[in-house]
């Protein structure tokens, strides 16, 4: 048990993880904080002159079809990682549970899980939701995206989850909580869920990172919510007014950044929850 | 390697192939639109034509498709043509046929896809050993940051920037294209430089992209791995250092880091395919980019499917190629 207290101190000491909750904690709060100095009627077709380049009036500038660069960006931003989130948390929910039943019962309920999750991983999950998106199509909001990308966000959880209540399961604290009488639902509650939080975070933070990239992949190929502008759809929208060509860089550049900052906080958040999981990688780090 | 194991990877790779061919077959049944009506309608309201007859028109089609016929027929008709590759015609550049369009544009895909990650992977794989190497330059440490930070952002976002740097700024690379417009593919060296030329970029976002995955990868093996005994007697025996690096720790290190190739061809695969969108390459990602714009239903589950197919086929040779680098490995059942 001392191990899930020590996880608890370890993360302040920890810089990535810091930096990169940071650098989530600036992308979160740029949505709601924008929208305290930004219109967010901007953000509609028309409300602006077209191609403008960035100006006091537009500080990043209009797209072809007069948006506001800002207000589209102060708009999207929080979309997309309503995406992540809601799409992360299935995954996550679903993965946990699959781990847990795959790790603690085993046999067949195992072999059929794990198999199951080990399938899906080799095959590109993006064509797969390249189906089920052409399939919607036309009737896709934000929060069915989120569901549509969640129904391939599982798989990793599933792996982690249960390879750790592999080894857990056999610890001795197990052990002694299993013959002083608990059921196998409190032990999961109070012995194993306490000790799994490292990678249950971990899985948490590589489902809404795979989620998002899922996303914005199938935006791109302009299977994403037609009417709301999303980080992804914006990109998208560029991409189909051809704005890298014709040098309007201030209507790509802004969601590309804010994705990549996302990214990259979530990547320092993953990272440094592995140094905490894994002491032995933070020796030559 | 035992024929029983031989067997088994390939009935998991058959499953795997019926199973994404069912689903391929399941969901678009789901689906309220029908392809046909829908391109119909699309074409007459081109043509300005009047709407009465439509549904006739669909009846009519519907019957010589067999789309009237009961569903287990039809499931078995859709696996025979897939069997045999035949993904049906194109709706919108009608007569081709899918599976000519798919083949034509594949060379394109395979060729940038395999150079790319086999650069990536070389580059990554040795970079990753020697960060984690004791006696490598201390300078190589301050490469990792940058390349982790790259291989943060997906492949296609990277291609967008370096297009607009180095492409359209820069100028040094064609803005799109797989090869000069108005040259005829053709197996000659002229034509094959002009492709290389238009590869590069596309290739550099994947390669850039991926490099960091597998150098943070392989430093964490070879950092386990140099713990080992047998790291140990090899200094102890006095061998070069340059021998024990390439011959006993990379060597051991090697097999973790091919498996996790294979785990992500299909990731590699998807992000491939959206690199090909931005550069307007002439592979496959493209053509599903175009079918989607275009309603083409046909085209887009065909490519789906062979892109599945290709990933299988692929995960199956590299698995059953693991003995050559690792003879450890035993193919008895566990």
């Amino acid at each position: 048990m001392n191990g899930s207290r020590n996880a608890w101190i370890q993360p302040l000491s920890n810089p990535l993880l810091i930096a990169g909750i940071v650098l989530l904690l600036v992308v979160m709060l740029f949505g709601p904080v924008g929208g305290l100095f930004v219109d967010k009627n901007m953000a509609k077709v028309g409300s602006a002159m077209p191609d403008q380049k960035p100006s006091l009036e537009h500080p990043l500038g209009t797209d072809t079809v007069g948006r506001d660069i800002l207000a589209v960006v102060v708009v999207g931003t929080p979309l997309t990682l309503r995406i992540g989130l809601i799409a992360g948390t299935i995954g996550l929910g679903i993965g946990t549970l699959f781990g847990f039943l795959a790790g603690y019962f085993g046999g067949w309920v195992d072999t059929l899980l794990k198999g199951a999750a080990d399938v899906l991983l080799t095959v590109p999950g993006l064509l797969f939701l390249v189906v089920i998106a052409t399939t919607l199509r036309g009737a896709v909001s934000v929060d069915m995206m989120a569901l549509v990308v969640a129904s391939l966000a599982w798989m990793w959880p599933t792996r982690t989850i249960r390879s750790q209540v592999l080894t857990l399961r056999e610890r001795q604290f197990v052990m002694v909580a299993r013959l002083s009488g608990l059921s196998g639902l409190e032990i999961i509650v109070r012995e194993l869920i306490p000790n799994l939080l490292p990678y249950l975070a971990a899985s948490f933070v590589s489902a809404v990172s795979a989620a998002i990239l899922a996303s914005i992949g199938l935006e791109a190929l302009g299977l994403g919510p037609q009417n709301q502008l999303t980080l992804g759809m914006t990109i998208y929208w560029a991409q189909y007014y051809t704005s890298v060509l014709r040098g309007l860089w201030w209507w790509w550049a802004p969601p590309i950044a804010i994705i990549i900052i996302t990214f990259l906080g979530l990547f320092l958040v993953s990272m440094g929850l592995d140094q905490i999981a894994n002491p032995k990688l933070r020796r030559a780090a | 390697m035992t024929l029983g194991y031989i067997a088994r990877r390939l009935g998991v790779f058959l499953i795997i192939m019926w199973l994404a061919a069912t689903v391929n077959f399941i969901i678009p049944r789901l689906a309220p639109v029908n392809p046909i009506r829908e391109k119909l309608l699309q074409a007459v309201s081109f043509g300005g034509a009047g709407k009465t007859d439509l549904e006739r028109v669909v009846a009519v089609y519907e019957e010589k498709f067999g789309l009237t016929k009961p569903l287990w027929q039809q499931y078995l008709t859709y696996m025979q043509d897939i069997i045999r590759f035949d993904f049906g015609v194109s709706i919108a550049n009608f007569p081709s046929a899918v599976i000519d369009i798919i083949l034509r544009a594949l060379p394109w895909t395979i060729g940038l896809l395999l150079l790319a990650t086999l650069i990536a992977f070389a580059i990554g794989t040795v970079l990753g050993a020697l960060i984690a190497w004791p006696r490598a330059p201390s300078f190589l440490n301050a490469v990792l940051a940058p390349l982790l930070t790259l291989s943060a952002i997906p492949f296609y976002l990277l291609g967008l920037i370096l297009v607009y740097f180095l492409a359209f700024n820069l100028k040094w690379f064609p803005l799109s294209g797989g090869f000069t417009l108005g040259s005829i593919p053709r197996m000659n060296l002229d034509f094959l430089l002009d492709a290389a030329y238009h590869s590069i970029l596309p290739a550099l976002s994947i390669i850039l992209a991926s490099v960091g995955t597998w150098a943070i990868g392989m430093r964490g093996m070879m950092i386990t791995g140099l713990e080992e005994d047998y790291i140990t007697f090899a200094e102890a025996k006095g061998l070069k250092g340059s021998d024990i690096f390439w011959k006993y720790a990379l060597r051991n290190a090697l097999l973790p880091q091919t498996t996790a190739l294979a785990l992500s061809l299909g990731f590699i695969v998807s992000g491939a395919v959206l690199v090909e969108v931005v550069f307007g390459y002439p592979g496959v990602g493209t053509v599903l980019y175009r079918a989607i714009q275009t309603f083409d239903y046909f085209v887009i589950y065909g490519v789906v499917l062979i892109l599945i197919f290709a990933i299988g086929l692929a995960t199956l040779i590299m698995d059953l190629l693991y003995p050559l680098l690792d003879p450890r490995i035993s193919y008895q059942k566990r």
